[in-house]
């Protein structure tokens, strides 16, 4: 059978997360699991008043997310928009922080392709590791699949080595069918990672997308054998909900997602709280939200 | 299982139990005639619980006499003010619910996350339901005289213990009958605490009687003459008997026995969600549920998919500690039944089919039996024909939409069956030729007080829950 036959059922979604939402995480191994959580963000700034001060300030975070505790991991990568990529990749050169850009005329992708592509290129060409590509949403739910796929291959050309990141937008595809068969599209065409949201149309990532593009992701991979990799964004703002989205990472995907190489948060405040929680585990007293540097 | 493993989350409510229990009769707990006494343990650990009382055929009359004694004033009694009553009892068992869960839990083994999420809640949605029809009745049935029965004796199972109560007493007393109540002798614990319950809300004395014991102390209670009507759950065999019992005597009865259910998965289904609801059907409770989807039904064309998403899926459930809140499958209820589950695997793979389990680790202690699934399965095997009322799926495959309702309906049951399919016309056609009481289309064990559940068949006669429900508990 294809998988892009495979229907899905919203309301036995919606019962499925909310089960799973009520797993129990507790102290001995919670620890473990936020500090897994920190090292998968990707710390973001994406604002039309985005400066080279305030990139280089999320630079200085995504290395010492909480200076006072030297155990802790870095974050995945930072997210910045083309203009700031050279700046950010010359700040975290000596670590293992990456650097991502969103390109393809985020967030709304309505600019010609080859003004898309040439975004592409330029982020690349200053160092992107990188790149978030937004899928046309418009082309998609007017049936025009090919379109969508054809634009994904061309963005992945001019990647080169760089990592495809492909956002679904999944706010504007609003069912969960359009959610799956727009994963399997994404993937089959070249994505690295499947990617709910710009973190620009609400809702951003709900639990019901990440369990419904985590169960097209595990169909896809266990039919092709290539791996691809997963990035709910927007939506999950604190620890709570980091938690909750890799309980449901764990049972639909398994323990092998469970790594910043296949799993990233698109986030900028989730990683203050993380570092909060982390801090009170060891504390045994939360702190005070100024205690942690704003980004 | 992940790298990093989620720590034990055991529920630290502990329930305000007695060291000993007596019988609830008129109001007030009293010691057995003759003394006898059984303790219930934890079929997780082995470890005892508490002790309750043996009634005896003396201890069953006073009882009945108990309820019939309260019966008509409470008969008299406006059903606006039934009604405050039940709403009452609904209250008192929402504010306890956590400690009710977990005396459901530790004395029937199944998962914290059920008696809590499903249970509990569900229980004191039947006595909010009720309680709203009290004042209704002539309402519900226009044009007729509602009246009451008498006393209704109320026999129930070990797998949902106080909600079979609630199924039970609710109606009955929102319709002005009185109850005498016998728990099932694995779980008594649950009844008794409603019967503590029932004091503190000044339920008038011998409206509810709570009389625990073991299968005679069901069949003295049964054939009692006292009784105007017998509302049963449990084993087909046993509902039988019973039957045969009050054949020609006048009194009413409705059975609630067991199931074979199919649940029918077509090509066009929500595959993930299918999943979900097969799991469900067989692993919710242990598969102790008379209505448990305990064949599973799938279309050939992609019986290879469904079975290896199953497989995947059977890993990740969670077996063990009962009270831990991160635990999916509990323990088996007792020892009897799990022999039982054991011969019955044990013919299965006997008879040729092909037997899956989950490798889960089963706690050394206590009664365990991993969820287990069989495929190759012909409609000739045991395990295709017989209740397990444990964790053990049967697999078998169709083609085509005619032979999935033949292989659907060949059995002597009758509860309930579940259609998966994305097709809504597709899933009521099939829905009308399934002879089941109770059919599901893409969700499977979906419980609700105003639904009627009940069977065709040998899954019993008679309906709870809803209008239907309400029809069982009164004379036109």
């Amino acid at each position: 059978m294809r998988l892009e036959d495979v229907t899905v059922d919203a309301v036995g979604v919606e019962a499925r997360v909310s089960s799973l939402a009520r797993r129990s995480i507790k102290a001995e191994t919670k620890d473990a699991w936020l500090r897994l959580a920190l090292s998968m963000v990707d710390l973001t700034t994406l604002e039309g008043k985005d400066s080279d001060g305030k990139v280089a300030r999320l630079c200085a975070k995504a290395l010492h997310p909480d200076p006072a505790d030297p155990t802790l991991p870095t974050v995945a990568a930072v997210c910045v928009y083309p203009p700031f990529v050279a700046l950010a990749k010359r700040l975290l050169a000596r670590s293992a922080v990456r650097v991502a850009s969103v390109a393809t005329a985020f967030p709304s992708g309505q600019a010609p392709l080859a003004t898309r592509l040439a975004e592409v290129t330029a982020a690349v060409a200053d160092g992107a590791d990188e790149i978030d590509m937004v899928i046309d949403r418009g082309a998609f739910l007017a049936g025009r699949s090919t379109k969508v796929a054809s634009e994904i291959e061309q963005v992945k050309v001019a990647c080169g080595a760089a990592h495809l990141k492909v956002i679904l937008e999944t706010g504007e595809l609003e069912t969960y069918d359009n959610v799956r068969r727009a994963s399997l599209l994404a993937m089959r065409h070249g994505a690295d990672f499947i990617k709910t949201s710009t973190g620009k149309v609400s809702p951003a990532s709900t639990p019901g997308t990440v369990l419904v593009m985590g169960e097209a992701l595990r169909d896809y991979v266990e039919e092709t054998g290539r791996m691809v990799g997963m990035k709910p964004a927007g939506g999950i703002r604190d620890a709570k909900a980091a938690l909750a989205t890799l309980v449901i990472v764990n049972e639909t995907l398994g323990d092998a997602w469970l790594t910043p190489t296949w799993f990233r948060f698109g986030a900028s405040s989730l990683a203050n709280d993380l570092l909060m929680q982390i801090a009170k585990l060891r504390t045994g007293a939360y702190g005070s939200p100024d205690a942690f540097s704003a980004s | 299982m992940s790298a990093i493993p989620y720590a034990p989350a055991p529920e630290s409510v502990r329930p305000r139990l007695r060291t000993s229990y007596d019988l609830f009769i008129d109001g007030a707990f009293v010691a057995p005639r003759d003394g006898s006494r059984h303790v219930t343990i934890n079929p997780a650990t082995h470890e005892p619980i508490t002790e309750v009382s043996h009634a005896g055929v003396a201890d069953v009359q006073a009882a009945v006499d108990a309820a019939s004694g309260a019966f008509p004033a409470w008969s008299a009694l406006p059903g606006a003010e039934r009604g405050k009553h039940l709403f009452r009892l609904a209250r008192i068992l929402q504010e306890r619910a956590r400690e009710l869960a977990v005396a459901e839990t530790l004395d029937g083994g199944k998962p914290i996350r059920e008696s809590r999420d499903i249970d509990l809640p569900l229980v004191a949605a039947h006595l909010f339901y009720h309680a709203g029809w009290a004042d209704k009745l002539a309402y519900a049935f226009a044009g007729r005289n509602p009246r009451p029965l008498g006393v209704c004796g109320a026999v129930i199972p070990w797998n949902f213990p106080l909600l079979m109560a609630a199924w039970k007493v609710a109606p009955a007393l929102a319709c002005g009958n009185t109850v005498v109540l016998k728990p099932a002798e694995t779980t008594p614990l649950t009844a008794l605490l409603l019967a503590e319950i029932a004091q503190e809300a000044d339920l008038p004395r011998g409206v509810l009687n709570v009389i625990t014991g073991g299968p005679e102390t069901g069949a003295a209670l049964v054939r009692n003459p006292g009784l105007a009507k017998v509302a049963f759950t449990g084993s087909t065999a046993v509902g039988k008997a019973i039957a045969t019992e009050l054949a020609g005597t006048g009194r009413r009865l409705t059975l609630e026995l067991g199931g074979k259910a199919a649940n029918i998965v077509f090509a066009d289904a929500p595959l993930d969600q299918a999943i979900e609801g097969i799991v469900n059907g067989i692993y919710f409770n242990q598969g102790h549920v008379c209505c448990a989807g305990s064949r599973l039904l799938v279309e050939e064309s992609i019986a290879d998919v469904v079975l290896a998403k199953l497989a995947r899926r059977v890993r990740t459930l969670r077996v063990g500690d009962p009270l831990d809140k991160n635990t999916d499958v509990g323990a088996i209820n007792s020892p009897a039944q799990l022999a039982r589950i054991r011969a019955l695997v044990a013919s299965g793979v006997e008879e040729g089919a092909t037997l899956h389990q989950s490798d889960c680790v089963l706690p050394d202690r206590g009664n365990w039996f991993a969820p287990t699934w069989f495929t190759d399965v012909a409609p000739a095997h045991r395990i295709a024909r017989e209740e397990v009322f444990g964790p053990v799926l049967a697999v078998m495959t169709f083609r085509t939409p005619d032979e999935a309702v033949e292989l659907a309906n060949n059995t002597r049951y009758g509860l309930s069956a579940g259609v998966w399919t994305d097709k809504g016309a597709k899933a009521l056609r099939i829905a009308r030729r399934l002879r089941a009481g109770v059919v599901w289309a893409n969700t499977f064990n979906q419980l609700d007080p105003t639904s009627p559940f009940g069977g065709m068949r040998e899954s019993g006669f008679g309906r709870e829950g809803g209008m239907a429900g309400l029809r069982e508990y009164v004379e036109l």
